[in-house]
């Protein structure tokens, strides 16, 4: 009973000092954050690790899931370069000129952040699939097959990663000196010397910021990949794609390691680009 | 940088960009229309009105409103804590939030399955959640969990925290000031954030694949039933889905953009 009531007094407190509230409020995020965020990155460690190293790389050097993590990073990597240049081109169109349907186009790159990933490999598959005209015409004439093959697995990741590079230029290019970039052009340089010696340099930041966050986007990408690849073991089977293969097989303890693999890729990616640019942009700061 | 009006190497940009977008984006969107419609309006009605077709879609607007709503909730309570607070750990949280984004769903699945799977760690957890749509909506939040606080954030340390202060001095309740000052400031952001949660919930797949096991009638969302589908041939129902769910997205894109007007103008 005085329990209760010792309870009830806290209670009527609470409502005067909402210092307590607040401590209740920072407790509950921090459990809620831990919870959701890091126990699965504890889990995969833990599981992946338990019966230590040897057992460990045993589950990753498998030529199947060797390859599965390779072909996820370098379809991923190649597919970061190609977004970084066009990402880039299109962010500075959009800031740099004028036209019409400027509007439609700036929000048309928002699509694969709205589209479901495997309605875009279902969408690819439409377009380039081996009965469809496009599909049968790249493959006859050149050669070149890209659904259930490494083309389709790049040309998907192209899609979901487009609006990475192109979001976190944008905000940076319109904000860029006006007077650097008109005394270039008064002293005589060209456009594109302009454009190398003066823009560049201020832009880098945040294309290897976007280009490495689409980079660990990719790594783990599923949906699309596992309508676009035709998951074939050693060629297009990729980590994601083995990964779910493994759970679905009920073969959970061969999972472990490659989830591991690519978990700890796709952290470190992202962390680091995080303390990266926080301590560039307060290094840029300090200077100015 | 100032804007200006097309030059001979402007138009030449620009065409390259409008080849690359169009490619890349608009052409596979033509695809999946005409394909859908190849033998008229009727299939398409038909394949979207099927009775199994609509309950795996009523799963996944489920799935999606529980988790924008849940997110809506502690995403605010997430981002005013990282905003105002400070203690040790903050920036390692802060971190924390964005890596729903790049942790692969499959294999998050795969992690609730060790947890609460048949052999899992956790098997008598009181509450079913491997092959359940309980455990789909908590993967369903997991994946959509940073939208809502990235969009609060900038909000909240915009406007300061004097206007919190005055009205505690002036004595209003922590759930009156909520209601009074922060809500009206955030509330754009908060919109647009829950727009983007559900966008992304409503998509998922990988992750509810894994934990809902895509049983027939219970656990088989509209992604779900998209894939089983085109592993049936049953093409018409696939692709019919496939598009309603990306009329879905445009729509959600449409209203994104017109948020992004208000956001900027108040």
């Amino acid at each position: 009973m005085a329990q209760a009531v010792a309870h009830l007094d806290n209670g009527a407190s609470q409502e005067r000092n909402p210092q307590m509230m607040f401590w209740g409020l920072r407790l509950s995020v921090i459990i809620y954050l831990s919870v959701m965020i890091l126990m699965p990155i504890l889990v995969i460690s833990v599981q992946g690790l338990r019966d230590g190293w040897d057992i460990f790389w045993v589950s990753i050097s498998r030529p199947v899931a060797w390859n599965a993590i390779w072909l996820s990073v370098w379809t991923a990597g190649i597919m970061a370069i190609i977004n970084i240049v066009m990402g880039t081109t299109t962010a500075y169109v959009l800031v740099r000129y004028r036209f019409w349907g400027k509007g439609i186009l700036n929000s048309l790159i928002d699509l694969p952040f709205a589209i479901p990933t495997l309605v875009t490999g279902v969408m690819l598959t439409l377009l380039y699939g081996p009965q469809t005209p496009l599909g049968s015409f790249l493959d006859d004439e050149l050669g070149i097959k890209v659904i259930y093959s490494q083309p389709g697995i790049i040309l998907a990741l192209l899609f979901l990663g487009y609006p990475f590079v192109i979001r976190s230029v944008q905000p940076v290019m319109a904000k860029l000196d006006i007077a650097q970039q008109e005394a270039s052009h008064t002293l005589g340089a060209s456009q594109f010397t302009t454009f190398r010696r003066v823009i560049l340099p201020a832009l880098l930041p945040a294309m290897i910021t976007g280009g490495l966050l689409s980079f660990a986007r990719a790594l783990g990408e599923f949906g699309s990949i596992v309508i676009i690849s035709g998951n074939i073991p050693m060629r297009t089977q990729t980590a994601a794609v083995y990964v779910y293969a493994q759970v679905e097989g009920d073969k959970m303890a061969s999972a472990s390691g490659v989830s591991l693999v690519i978990l700890s890729i796709a952290l470190f990616t992202t962390l680091g680009v995080n303390f990266w640019y926080k301590r560039n942009r307060r290094v840029n700061r300090e200077r100015t | 940088m100032k804007e200006r009006n097309l030059s001979f190497g402007g138009i030449l940009l620009l065409a390259i960009v409008l080849i690359y977008a169009g490619v890349l984006l608009l052409a596979p969107v033509l695809a999946l229309v005409s394909n859908t419609f190849q033998n008229g309006f009727e299939p398409f009605w038909n394949a979207i009105t099927d009775g199994e077709a609509l309950g795996t879609l009523w799963l996944s607007i489920r799935l999606a409103v529980l988790a924008s709503t849940f997110n809506a909730i502690l995403g605010v309570m997430v981002a005013w804590v990282l905003v105002r607070h400070t203690f040790w750990g903050k920036g390692f949280l802060n971190a924390l939030v964005d890596l729903p984004l790049v942790i692969s769903p499959v294999i998050v699945g795969y992690v609730m399955i060790v947890l609460f799977g048949r052999l899992g760690w956790l098997k008598d957890f009181p509450i079913k959640l491997a092959f359940s749509w309980e455990g789909m909506l908590v993967l369903t939040v997991f994946v959509s969990l940073p939208f809502v606080i990235r969009e609060i954030q900038p909000v909240l340390s915009g406007m300061g925290k004097e206007q919190e202060e005055a009205a505690f001095t002036l004595g209003a309740t922590p759930w009156g000031t909520f209601w009074r000052v922060v809500f009206p400031a955030i509330r754009h952001a908060l919109t647009y954030g829950i727009v983007l949660t559900l966008a992304r919930s409503l998509g998922e797949f990988g992750a509810v694949a894994v934990i809902g096991g895509g049983t027939q009638g219970s656990t088989e969302s509209a992604t779900i039933y998209i894939y089983r589908s085109l592993n049936d041939r049953n093409y018409a129902g696939a692709y019919s889905m496939a598009l309603l769910l990306g009329i879905i997205s445009v729509v959600i894109l449409i209203i994104m953009n017109n948020l992004r007007i208000h956001k900027r103008g108040g």
